[in-house]
């Protein structure tokens, strides 16, 4: 078997020092390590939104949905829906599923659909140069906030545990093997599986030294145990000043949405009778 | 009498629908054909809902002004419409609840005598109705028997007390023709989508295209489909195109508010040339406007709805056989061509019930589409001289998909090159020019009424039915195109030969049908036009044609 270069020729316009370059980095790694390991990357998708973080849709070499701005979770769910042999990767902007498509996510949340949002979470808008999101802190003096934002930002992981998200967690762009780890437990939940990752925009919004100070890894936490991963992802609000939990948060096991959707098997010939037994009661 | 109209009656919840598809059963177990219209407000208790069941030896689909029969559950359906009584309606009228004049039946009684709940009410009505209209009571037997789901025994007992109670006042003529299916447009779009392929439906509920929705829903199991219904309208679009994207034959329906949520999708299965099947069902705009009542002005949005320039097929089905026929036909052009295909309907067809007549009813399989060989790399929009790239989906052995909503390039690839943009906006439009060439193949434009007539009505969508009738009574002729894009304007000049006089005849206020004639050089001389949500009735019709007839 010859592995496939995971790597397209389109020229890669993330900044310097973006963390966009260490989310494909881990998903290029899961993707190698996938066809090392003897799987066919044929049943792997991957579907974006609109923004930075959805230009991965052009540089990684596998299929891919490049949609539109907030609505790469509902595309993911009907591939997932006609397909449930697809492993259905979803990238996503903060602005992207935080703000323009909030409702999918949490819908899908809400009906445990088997595909993995990963959010890359840099709280302000990259390529449309410099606002704020739903994620930044009050007072983010961004171009359509020029005064700093009136409003507080809203927490995405309680957020998530509050809509039925099954699969909960939490990384760092620059925390490379963590961030690999809960990419391929998220994968490899059957459920909906969220992982929220703290991205650092080297233009707009470089905050790698307050992360930097802040993060650590709770030790002990049950990720079973659905109150503390309440107080876990409360400890953070996204605003105040406070130490950042980052890995897993929480998992349970639910019947996925996909299976209870598939369509019954019914032959060409079954299909026209039923036609025909439909028309004949209506006679 | 060869024709007949009935009228029945009463409050929202006192089960009129299915009052009246009883009505309509009888009708067409009396060799009619048969056209059902139902009027109700928006509300789920209370409001007056009436249903007009019209029975003719020709196909119709549409009501005349009066009625034979009145069936009256409620006092108001006896005050309301006294304006459609003629000098000989006869009204049967439940006593307990109705005054007079008429025939005044006492359900109340009959019920308590046979212990039967309220609802079985109607039954003594219909029966009561059967020998007015001297159906033979074997008739009755045997609708009830087919079409009661439960209880059919305690409701024939009641039918025939009212049956009892009266006798014939306007026989209807026995007629020759076999009884044939009833089934309302959705219903006739739906069985058109599955006879094409359909593999899965994914709608939110709007007025008056709900009842495909919840017809699909109830079918799924027997039609093997999935149906889904998400959170709104854009998540409905966007999984329609993540089921396309996966190889699946997906359609999506909505009325105009919902359509307008899905635009942005729209766009995009335009530009990322997905095949996806709109079904949009017309109702009284702008905005909000009358949820439950009709109307034809959403002709310019489908023409026009999404940002950019893309093909798009567009099919306006008259009646039930053309909704079948077209429905199928648009699944397989939506995934021949790569393209967006609607079926645009409107609530009166949507709603009302028709007799399906259909010439074949093995109808059109589905369709093939061009497929990847697998002999070079993939690429998802690899150009062609039709513009139309053969299709892999994920999950294909050694196919890299990728589709995109930016302009790109063969494979998929974001591109600013302007080059390529160029050469990609013509492949896509090339597409049109294929879709329009395969016109030729089916009869995008249709011709009734009395053809070599010099004066035309020219109409499209559910008016069909009454342009028809008012046609052949007048001696005018009637084109229709059915497919307004591409817009089959060679055809329509063909079918216009010879003719001196246009009259436009559509239910919007301000012609939209005939602004697109007259963008492709084609003039209507004058036209007619309603927008009060109710349908043209065959009258109406014909008092406004004549007026503007020399």
């Amino acid at each position: 078997m010859t592995l496939r270069n995971l790597i397209t020729e389109a020229q890669n316009t993330w900044c310097p020092g973006c963390g966009n370059f260490m989310i494909q980095h881990s998903l290029k790694n899961i993707l190698a390590g996938m066809e090392n390991e003897g799987k066919s990357l044929d049943n792997v998708v991957l579907v974006s939104g609109i923004g930075c973080h959805a230009k991965i849709a052009d540089y990684l070499n596998i299929n891919s949905v490049y949609a539109l701005h907030g609505r790469a979770i509902p595309v993911a769910t009907g591939l997932k829906l006609a397909n449930p042999h697809l492993t259905v990767i979803c990238c996503s902007g903060d602005g992207d599923c935080y703000a323009e498509g909030l409702d999918h996510l949490i819908f899908a949340a809400k009906r445990n659909i088997d595909i993995t949002v990963i959010v890359h979470n840099n709280r302000v808008y990259g390529l449309t140069t410099g606002q704020y999101t739903p994620t930044s802190p009050l007072g983010f003096r961004g171009k359509s906030t020029p005064s700093g934002t009136a409003e507080y930002p809203f927490n995405p992981l309680e957020l998530m545990l509050a809509s039925g998200a099954t699969y909960i967690a939490r990384g760092y762009t620059r925390k490379q093997e963590q961030l690999k780890a809960l990419f391929l437990q998220g994968i490899a939940h059957r459920g909906f599986s969220f992982i929220d990752v703290l991205q650092i925009c080297a233009t707009f919004f470089p905050v790698a030294d307050y992360y930097g100070s802040r993060v650590y890894d709770p030790a002990g936490h049950d990720t079973g145990d659905f109150e503390a991963a309440c107080h876990l992802a409360r400890e953070w609000d996204y605003n105040t000043d406070a130490r950042i939990a980052l890995g897993f948060f929480y998992q349970r096991q639910a019947p996925v949405f996909e299976e209870k959707m598939q369509p019954a098997a019914v032959t060409q010939e079954e299909r026209d009778h039923a036609i025909a037994a439909l028309l004949g009661s209506r006679t | 009498m060869n024709e007949v109209s009935v009228l029945i009656g009463g409050k929202a919840g006192d089960g009129i629908n299915s009052a009246g598809a009883l009505v309509a059963q009888l009708l067409n177990h009396s060799g009619y054909r048969v056209y059902l219209y139902f009027d109700y407000p928006s509300l789920i208790r209370g409001g007056h809902n009436f249903a007009i069941i019209r029975g003719a030896e020709q196909g119709i689909g549409t009501c005349r002004e009066k009625v034979d029969f009145v069936l009256a559950l409620t006092r108001e359906t006896v005050e309301r419409h006294r304006g459609m009584w003629h000098e000989g309606t006869a009204v049967v009228y439940n006593s307990g609840l109705v005054k007079g004049p008429g025939q005044g039946i006492p359900v109340k009684e009959i019920l308590s005598q046979e212990g039967a709940p309220d609802i079985m009410g109607n039954s003594v009505i219909i029966g009561a109705f059967a020998k007015a209209a001297g159906i033979p009571w074997e008739t009755v037997t045997s609708v009830f028997m087919s079409h009661i789901p439960k209880g059919v025994e305690l409701n024939l007992k009641l039918a025939r007390k009212g049956y009892d109670l009266l006798e014939p006042i306007h026989p209807v003529s026995r007629l020759s023709s076999p009884a044939l299916p009833l089934v309302t447009g959705n219903e006739a779009i739906g069985l058109g989508m599955v006879q094409g392929g359909l593999e899965a439906y994914v709608s939110y509920p709007m007025t008056p295209s709900s009842s495909l929705l919840h017809f699909l829903a109830e079918q799924k199991d027997r039609f093997g489909i999935q149906v889904v219904h998400p959170e709104n309208e854009i998540a409905v679009i966007l999984m329609g195109i993540g089921f396309a994207c996966a190889g699946k034959r997906a359609a999506v329906g909505t009325s105009g508010g919902g359509f307008c949520l899905m635009t942005e999708g729209l766009s995009f299965a335009g530009m990322a040339e997905i095949p996806l099947v709109l079904v949009v069902s017309q109702r009284t705009g702008p905005s909000t406007g009358l949820p439950t009542y009709t109307g034809q002005s959403d002709l310019r949005l489908v023409l026009h709805a999404g940002q950019g320039e893309f093909p798009r097929f567009i099919v306006a089905p008259g009646d039930v056989a053309e909704a079948v026929y077209w429905s199928a036909v648009a699944m397989n052009l939506a995934w021949k061509y790569q393209v967006p295909a609607f079926i645009l309907t409107d609530k009166t067809l949507s709603e009302g019930t028709y007799s399906l007549d259909l010439p074949s009813p093995a109808g059109i399989p589905p369709g093939e589409f061009p497929r990847w060989d697998g002999s070079n790399a993939y690429r998802r929009y690899a150009y062609s001289p039709s513009g139309v790239s053969p299709l892999a989906f994920p999950g294909t052995k050694d196919a890299v998909v990728k589709v995109n909503s930016y302009a790109h390039d063969e494979s998929g690839i974001t591109t600013e090159e302007g080059e390529v943009v160029a050469l990609m906006t013509e492949k896509r439009l090339k597409k049109e020019q294929g879709l329009a060439a395969e016109m030729d193949r089916y009869l995008p434009v249709t011709v009734s009424g009395v053809a070599g007539s010099f004066s035309v009505l020219l109409c499209w969508g559910s008016t069909k039915g009454v342009c028809t009738e008012v046609g052949s009574a007048l001696g005018l002729r009637v084109i229709q195109p059915v497919v307004l894009s591409p817009f089959p304007k060679e055809q329509l000049k063909k079918a216009l030969e010879g003719s001196k006089r246009i009259i436009c005849v559509e239910e919007n206020a301000t012609g939209q049908l005939e602004e697109l004639a007259r963008q492709h050089g084609i003039n209507a001389d004058t036209m007619i036009l309603k927008y009060d949500g109710r349908p043209f009735t065959r009258e109406e019709l014909e008092r406004k044609v004549r007026e503007v007839l020399p």
